[in-house]
């Protein structure tokens, strides 16, 4: 359950570049392959903001897809997670977005 | 709670040099936050962050690796479920490696010094994490490890992460490859089911080949679904128990030790 770890990094995150400021909304990108499950996140961010200045704030994750993008053809592809297999037959494809896990924006009170 | 490592209580260190008693240390030095001064935005206004949420984690990665690489120290995250051989295969390393290359060993565990104190009667020094509830390892935790450790220049430090094939995946520690140990008593389909860890591994050893006549598994199979997953990977096999297939391993290691000196 390192989505709890996860959570109270986004808090302290959130409070050291925004110290004082009551926060009312947080959005978070979660990839579909950041290895984070955004429903986890939703169940501890009240439990770990309570007493800090995002507590009561409203959360909104973006979930992006994976895309690869394949070294062979050139192409972007959605990858059948976990398996990076390009249409064309290759393997040879690097992940070009769906892996960030990241604090977007946050709206103060 | 500590809001960097995760822990209820925070990470315990323990010190094990061999033919030393232990010594106990509580380091939380990283929960001294660094404040900027920033304006004071109006009520209602969007800040827009764009900030990866682990950014603390990284940074403090960045510069176990910048330690490492000064003192010329291979660091290898080894990671696997519980139970699949890190402790016995370090023992035998250790041993089998004396008086070439140092190896000294940072164990992640959530309670005890057991496989410290394995560790330390192989003749390693060893620092002991133990996370309480955390289920993996994190930069901070292994920046203090470091220092509590002080390996010698020019060796290898091993960290073995808590055993767990999901959660140590997402947290860089600054070292310079990733090993996945996994056993036949796992079953083929460890790659597919848990393919974050696989994903990003160097090294994927196979252990318990040993019991390879009285377990079902299909070596040649883990072996196309680890393809499948982590192209890239290289997967040796091995039993760290009778010793068998452990030459490539080591010198896996001795080649990276010298690309790092």
């Amino acid at each position: 359950m390192h989505e709890l770890a996860i959570t109270e990094s986004l808090v302290a995150a959130v409070a050291e570049r925004l110290p004082d400021q009551r926060i009312s909304c947080v959005r978070l990108e979660i990839g579909a392959l950041s290895g984070v499950v955004a429903d986890s996140v939703r169940f501890c961010f009240d439990l770990v903001t309570e007493g800090t200045s995002l507590e009561g704030a409203r959360l909104e994750i973006d979930e992006p897809a994976a895309v690869c993008h394949c070294r062979v053809c050139g192409t972007d592809f959605e990858p059948d997670w976990p398996i990076v297999l390009c249409p064309c037959g290759s393997a040879d494809a690097t992940v070009v977005a769906g892996q960030d896990l990241r604090i977007t924006s946050v709206q103060v009170a | 709670m500590c809001g960097t490592c995760g822990c209820a209580a925070g990470p315990v260190l323990t010190l094990l040099t061999p033919g030393e008693r232990s010594h106990h240390d509580h380091d939380h030095e990283h929960h001294d936050h660094e404040h900027h001064d920033h304006d004071a935005p109006a009520a209602g206004r969007t800040v827009v962050l764009q900030q990866k949420v682990l950014a603390k984690n990284d940074e403090i990665a960045v510069a176990n690796r910048r330690w490492l690489a000064d003192r010329g120290i291979l660091a290898v995250n080894l990671m696997s479920s519980p139970g699949s051989g890190k402790t016995t295969l370090l023992e035998r390393t250790a041993r089998e490696l004396a008086g070439e290359l140092p190896v000294a060993v940072i164990e992640g565990d959530q309670e005890t010094a057991l496989d410290a104190e394995r560790i330390q009667a192989a003749g390693s020094r060893v620092v002991q994490i133990n996370t309480g509830t955390g289920c993996h390892l994190d930069a901070a935790m292994v920046a203090h490890a470091l220092r509590d450790l002080e390996p010698p220049p020019r060796s290898i430090v091993v960290i073995e992460n808590v055993g767990n094939l999901v959660c140590p995946a997402l947290f860089d520690l600054g070292e310079a490859a990733r090993v996945v140990l996994a056993s036949v008593t796992e079953g083929a389909d460890k790659p597919r089911k848990y393919p974050h860890m696989f994903r990003h591994a160097d090294l994927v050893l196979l252990n318990k080949t040993d019991l390879l006549p009285y377990v079902e598994f299909d070596p040649q199979r883990y072996a196309d679904e680890l393809r499948q997953v982590s192209p890239g990977a290289l997967l040796l096999e091995l039993s760290a128990t009778t010793g068998d297939g452990v030459l490539p391993w080591y010198d896996w290691l001795r080649a990276g030790a010298l690309a790092h000196a």
